[in-house]
């Protein structure tokens, strides 16, 4: 009883950090988009430099460790003289590396759509790239949204990395009160929990979300 | 037909490539890429003229698609010339050789020619009125009112106006095919191309696309057709042509095609679907099964 209460108790302080997490999730998601976009586009460009380049890009980003990149961002560009705040670091290190698996993602949804509907639309006077806009991009993202959905997740709960570049998010948080209080179970556990409370709903909204998208494909 | 010439195809050529790469253990073990050129169209000839309907018959693989899909650019060609409304659909000449044009040139030139497919390709996340609506805003720039006028008019030409608000997955392949049609008639384009509008179809719903191609043969619109079904051929040709292996072998009025053929593969096509009258070189009076016709 007297475990749980001091659980509770140690909510509103943790609680007080989510919206950094709220705030690197979101911000790293944004730059994991756009640049998985550009990524799979790549990919799949006729330009085989292109091609190369973003292969070899996925290639590191997926090959070594999230938690490496981070440090390296933080601890390592600096000496070449490029300094970055903690959050935007996080931000920074976070979107480099899901922008490799959501390109990933994109490309197989993309290579999903059949070669019917850009022929259709080519057929009725699209150029290749507003086809590649305007009828299967759409239709890949639908494709795409349940993976994304679970990748967000899932970096949701990756933000706690950040906590080893000196991010005041929720398990830095929790270090820095169990440094002063000692109760190391009641601390971890709230912090658990509070990351438990963050992705459940997080999944419903996901696959809700994916149930109607995919309706009419 | 003395009129107007819409598609003029000159002496076509078109070869594939099909590239099989070695995997990496064969490579090592000395094996090269293996090249593939096949021959898929031998020089081909032919001439649609404005408000004639041409109906290419040919068994599976004899290029058919190949030279529709030719025609739009769909594929490249080797050699030959082929001119819609008197203009290259790709490529520009230069000192006598086809060279590729700009994508944006060639998508202009794309939408004098309406394409039907087999598999009707109906954009998948859009409604039937959403299909016939989206060519018309995003290339012809037309606003959302009057694209939605044109693509009404268009459904309801195919019948399909209460249907118009159908997502393509709760549509039966007949509709989709119709909603089809309606897509590519929207853009009014100079010629109509079918490419076996009716053989993905239930056999129950063959009738109803049918019916639809033939009311806009009626309405003076150029086509060209390919088709298995004899009998649509035969009533709604003006000009039958019979490809093999890449070459056009006959080519005449429904009348002549049926009643008369020159080409052994001809009469062999005809055979096969129960409509053989009598055989090449044969003079023969008995008009076997003309009452099927
Ligand atoms: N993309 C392609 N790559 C290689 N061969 C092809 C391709 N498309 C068609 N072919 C070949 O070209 C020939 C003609 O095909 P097609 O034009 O589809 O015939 P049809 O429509 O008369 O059945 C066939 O032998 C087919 O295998
Ligand atoms: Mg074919």
């Amino acid at each position: 009883m007297e475990f749980i209460q001091s659980v509770i108790g140690y909510f509103p302080r943790l609680l007080a950090a989510s919206p950094i997490v709220v705030q690197l999730a979101l911000g790293a998601m944004a730059l994991a988009l756009v640049l998985g976009l550009l990524l799979a586009l790549a990919r799949i460009s006729k330009i085989k430099a292109l091609r190369v380049i973003a292969l070899i890009y996925v290639e590191i980003m997926r090959g070594t460790p999230l938690l490496v990149q981070l440090v390296y961002i933080f601890f390592v560009l600096p000496a070449i003289g490029i300094d970055i705040d903690p959050v935007p670091a996080g931000i920074l290190g976070l979107g480099l590396n899901y922008a490799a698996y959501l390109s990933e993602v994109f490309r197989s949804a993309i290579l999903s759509v059949e070669a019917g509907q850009t022929e259709a639309a080519l057929s009725l006077g699209y150029t290749p790239s507003k086809a590649l806009w305007r009828i299967v991009l759409p239709q890949s993202f639908v494709v795409s949204l349940g993976p994304i959905g679970n990748y967000f997740i899932a970096m949701v709960k990756d933000t706690a990395l950040t906590s080893v570049i000196a991010v005041t998010e929720i398990l830095k948080t929790a270090n820095v009160i169990n440094a002063q209080t000692f109760e190391t179970t009641a601390v971890y556990t709230a912090a658990a929990l509070l990351y438990l409370l963050i992705s459940l709903p997080l999944s419903r909204i996901v696959s809700a979300l994916e149930k109607r998208a995919r309706v009419h494909v | 037909m003395s009129s107007e010439l819409i598609v003029s195809v000159r002496q076509v050529h078109k070869t594939f490539t099909v590239r099989r790469d070695p995997s990496w253990w064969q490579r090592l073990r000395g094996q090269k890429r293996e090249v593939n050129i096949i021959e898929v169209l031998k020089g081909v000839d032919l001439d649609v003229h404005k408000g004639e309907t041409v109906v290419i018959l040919g068994s599976s693989g004899s290029g058919k698609s190949t030279l529709l899909r030719c025609l739009n650019k769909l594929e490249t060609i080797d050699d030959g010339r082929i001119l819609v409304n008197g203009h290259l659909v790709g490529y520009e000449e230069r000192a006598g050789q086809l060279v590729d044009e700009k994508a944006s040139v060639t998508a202009k030139k794309r939408t004098d020619l309406g394409m039907v497919f087999q598999q009707f390709n109906l954009f998948l996340n859009k409604t039937a009125l959403g299909n016939v609506m989206a060519p018309l805003q995003d290339v012809k720039k037309m606003s959302r009112e009057e694209a939605r006028g044109i693509a009404l008019e268009n459904l309801q030409k195919v019948g399909l106006i209460d249907r118009k608000d159908n997502y393509p997955s709760k549509l039966s392949g007949g509709q989709k095919q119709r909603v089809a049609i309606a897509r590519a008639l929207a853009m009014n384009p100079s010629v109509m191309l079918f490419d076996e509008p009716t053989s993905a179809l239930d056999p129950e719903l063959v009738e109803e696309v049918l019916a639809v191609i033939k009311a806009i043969a009626a309405q003076g619109t150029t086509m060209v057709i390919v088709t298995h079904e004899m009998q649509f051929a035969r009533d709604i040709a003006d000009k039958i042509v019979v490809m093999d292996q890449g070459v056009i072998v006959e080519e005449g009025t429904p009348d002549q095609v049926f009643f008369n053929p020159k080409h052994a593969k001809t009469y062999a096509l005809l055979k096969r679907s129960g409509l053989a009258v009598r055989p090449p070189g044969t003079l023969g009076e008995q008009i076997g099964e003309a009452g099927k016709l």
